[in-house]
């Protein structure tokens, strides 16, 4: 077994947790929410067995470093964070159903990474920018906050469902009627989005004091710290509009779901579609 | 309104908060489209004279130090200092009340509240101090004719951590302005064997005393099986008026610091120059030349004659030289070195040992922040205020024990500023061990 393909095992596995998760939605089985959640945590731990791997892989090729330094490393660490926090807050809020919304983000990120052919598998060597403990912290922080995000554009779609739903009758009407009422689901957004904004700030900081150790400038207004900005302005608004114009409801709900495109430019789009100092995350 | 009031209604408005900061927002996306810091031919080549004369006139080709973006900036920067001084007055009494004066009716009125009436004797028999102190909080109390009144917080300060936040901003605002004024970036190119006692601004090629001489004693390098640099690192010296006073090797992500200016290993050249050391091994004398490429040089005294008269390349790095060597009269000997390595040569009676490196020059880049260090203490009060703004509450208990009626009451209530689910939760676990304790 190597990290390969266990990565490539935890593709279809997170396919198949989307299918129960949405089950649930169908069927009205109060079981299925059990096996859908153990299916998904254990699928979890084949991920981050295969994560550990690439690892150790890459000691044993010599040019050993944490698995997190190409653009598939860092799709495959975002997708293991996503579902991190989504059973986070499936513990946390005992809603099940978010599931179906949540799962899908890990498991088309992990598609994207298996069948890409944009992206290089191979575990490659570092340049000396990349050797540093550094490497670690910003990586990882930037992340958690990423899926945080993710996973407050899923609660979003659930929200804006939920809330056109319940003005009709029908099948549709039927689903959202099993989705938590929305005024929780609005407020576990709200909870996501502070997370992911405390976590994205961590990232944007790690990242200046990495850089000022690295190249003497803790900030240049290259094109990845200016989106990341971007991105950290724009939920800084929303938890202003929230806090002191009383924004909730539909408005956030769009908010998150914005606020993730802003995501993922910063993450994905400024590698192929700029350039700049970060050109390490493409390919 | 007098003008004061305008101005000031204007500058402490969330709406111009979320203004700014989506025009912030907006703006800064331009910045990463239009290339910044080229030349005018540049964007005259790419986007035409007109724009690029429209470029020129909203600075948008560093339109991130532009007067309009600064002006951006000053605008948020008045706008927090502003939002702040006036709202936290009013935060600060709320943190420093004397929170046993409270008019008790106002108790009644809290978010979470309940009222009992007991048998008198049960009432004065119960330590009401101590089962506040069971469940986690300290009271406070006031006794007054026929009534006593109790009072706990926890997490008063945590009102504080939105203003912390804000600060932190204005903080690493402070620090970008004073690393701006008083420090400078540059980069200096050093080969091995050479010092330098100036750099070279970024921001227009200038040369900018340092103050003292930085000197690059050797340069060393790794390369990856597929050629990609793997390590480097330079040992460099810094002098004072000649005398050594520090000797450091550095590598990438390693800096080294000295009286506020740092040097930062970024990049390398290979140069067509070549470091021999030559050793005769009998006497054990040895000197280092430094030698161009496919150029004869001599060591007089040994009577040798050396030329590197071929190199094998991989882009700009050697990886075999070929020395020639010929010691007095004796026939000449060619032999090819392995970069950085040495090889043996016998010349009549005679052993030397010759050593070939490739010259390399440091990359250096050179920067001096004075404000770099409050930047970073404004990033970790940001950290902590967040923390403080979004996972602390202020939670407030009220025991108003009150003997005057006939039927003596206790009024139990409280409130939190955040997070008032939770704080319901703990509310009436408190209840419900009053409530025990009268029981029994």
């Amino acid at each position: 077994m190597d990290s390969s393909q266990l990565l490539g095992i935890t593709t279809f596995t997170y396919m198949f947790s989307t299918v129960l998760y949405i089950a649930i939605l169908v069927f009205r089985t109060p079981k299925l929410g059990g096996i859908a959640t153990v299916f998904t945590a254990l699928a979890w731990c084949i991920q981050t067995a295969g994560i550990a791997l690439r690892w150790i892989e890459s000691y044993r090729q010599g040019i050993g470093h944490a698995p997190l330094t190409n653009m598939y490393e860092s799709v495959v660490f975002f997708s293991w964070t996503i579902i991190l926090f989504y059973l986070f807050i499936e513990w946390k809020f005992k809603t099940k159903i978010i599931g179906a919304f949540a799962v899908p983000f890990a498991f088309l990120a992990m598609a994207y990474a298996s069948f890409s052919t944009d992206l290089t598998k191979a575990i490659n060597p570092l340049v000396p920018a990349l050797q540093s403990n550094w490497l670690i912290a910003h990586v990882v922080t930037c992340f958690v906050g990423y899926a945080a995000f993710a996973v407050a554009a899923a609660l979003g779609i659930m929200y804006l469902l939920k809330n056109t739903a319940s003005e009709t009758t029908g099948p549709a009407a039927g689903f959202s009627s099993r989705f938590p009422a929305p005024a929780i689901i609005d407020d576990i957004i709200h909870k996501t989005m502070v997370f992911g904004f405390i976590w994205l700030s961590g990232g944007i900081i790690t990242g200046a004091i990495w850089a000022n150790s690295a190249w003497g400038t803790y900030w240049s207004w290259d094109p990845k710290e200016t989106w990341s900005l971007i991105t950290w302005f724009f939920y800084a608004i929303i938890l202003h509009t929230r806090y002191t114009r009383g924004w909730s409801g539909t408005k956030i709900a769009l908010l998150a779901i914005f606020g993730f495109a802003s995501v993922l430019f910063t993450y994905y789009g400024v590698n192929f579609l700029l350039s700049g100092l970060h050109s390490y995350g493409s390919g | 309104m007098t003008l004061l009031t305008q101005f000031w209604d204007f500058f402490s408005s969330v709406k111009l908060a979320i203004f700014t900061l989506c025009a912030l927002a907006a703006t800064s996306i331009i910045g990463t489209l239009i290339p910044q810091g080229e030349t005018v031919d540049f964007y005259i080549q790419n986007f035409g004279a007109k724009t690029a004369h429209f470029f020129q006139i909203l600075d948008l080709q560093d339109m991130y130090y532009s007067w309009w973006f600064l002006g951006l900036l000053g605008l948020l920067c008045t706008n927090l200092i502003i939002c702040s001084l006036d709202r936290f007055p009013s935060v600060w009494k709320i943190i420093t009340t004397d929170n046993l004066a409270i008019a008790p009716e106002r108790i009644t009125k809290m978010a979470n509240s309940t009222k009992w009436e007991f048998g008198t004797d049960k009432l004065n028999q119960l330590d009401l101090a101590g089962l506040l102190k069971e469940s986690g909080w300290h009271p406070s109390s006031k006794s007054l004719d026929e009534s006593e009144i109790f009072f706990s917080q926890k997490g008063r300060w945590s009102r504080c951590g939105v203003y912390l936040v804000h600060t932190s901003i204005l903080l690493i605002f402070l620090g970008a302005i004073i690393g701006h004024f008083s420090g400078f970036k540059g980069s200096i190119m050093i080969p091995e064997k050479s010092s330098s006692e100036k750099v070279f601004a970024y921001k227009n090629n200038q040369p900018l005393a340092l103050g003292f001489e930085i000197r690059c004693n050797s340069f060393a390098i790794e390369f990856y099986d597929n050629g990609m640099p793997k390590e480097y690192k330079s040992s460099l010296t810094v002098l004072e008026d000649g005398r050594e006073i520090l000797t450091r090797n550095i590598e990438v992500n390693s800096p080294l610091t000295y009286r506020g200016i740092t040097f930062y290993q970024s990049s390398f050249q290979g140069y067509q120059n070549f470091l021999v050391t030559i050793t005769e091994n009998s006497s054990g004398d040895s000197k280092l030349f430094t030698l161009p490429f496919q150029k004869q040089m001599s060591w007089k005294e040994k009577e040798l004659q050396f030329g590197i008269i071929n190199a094998e390349v991989v882009g700009q790095r050697v990886v075999r030289s070929k020395v020639w060597f010929k010691a007095g009269d004796n026939p000449a000997s060619i032999v090819w070195i392995k970069d950085n390595d040495q090889a043996d040569f016998t010349s009549g009676t005679k052993k030397y040992t010759i050593s070939a490196k490739q010259m390399y020059a440091t990359g250096l880049q050179v920067a001096k922040d004075p404000g770099v260090w409050v930047v970073y203490l404004g990033c970790c009060i940001m950290l902590l205020g967040l923390f403080m703004a979004f996972f602390m509450s202020h939670q407030r208990i009220w025991l108003y024990k009150n003997n005057s009626s006939n039927t003596p009451q206790l009024w139990l209530s409280g409130s939190a500023n955040k997070n008032k689910v939770a704080f319901g939760k703990v509310f009436n676990a408190l209840k419900t061990h009053i409530e025990h304790a009268v029981q029994r």
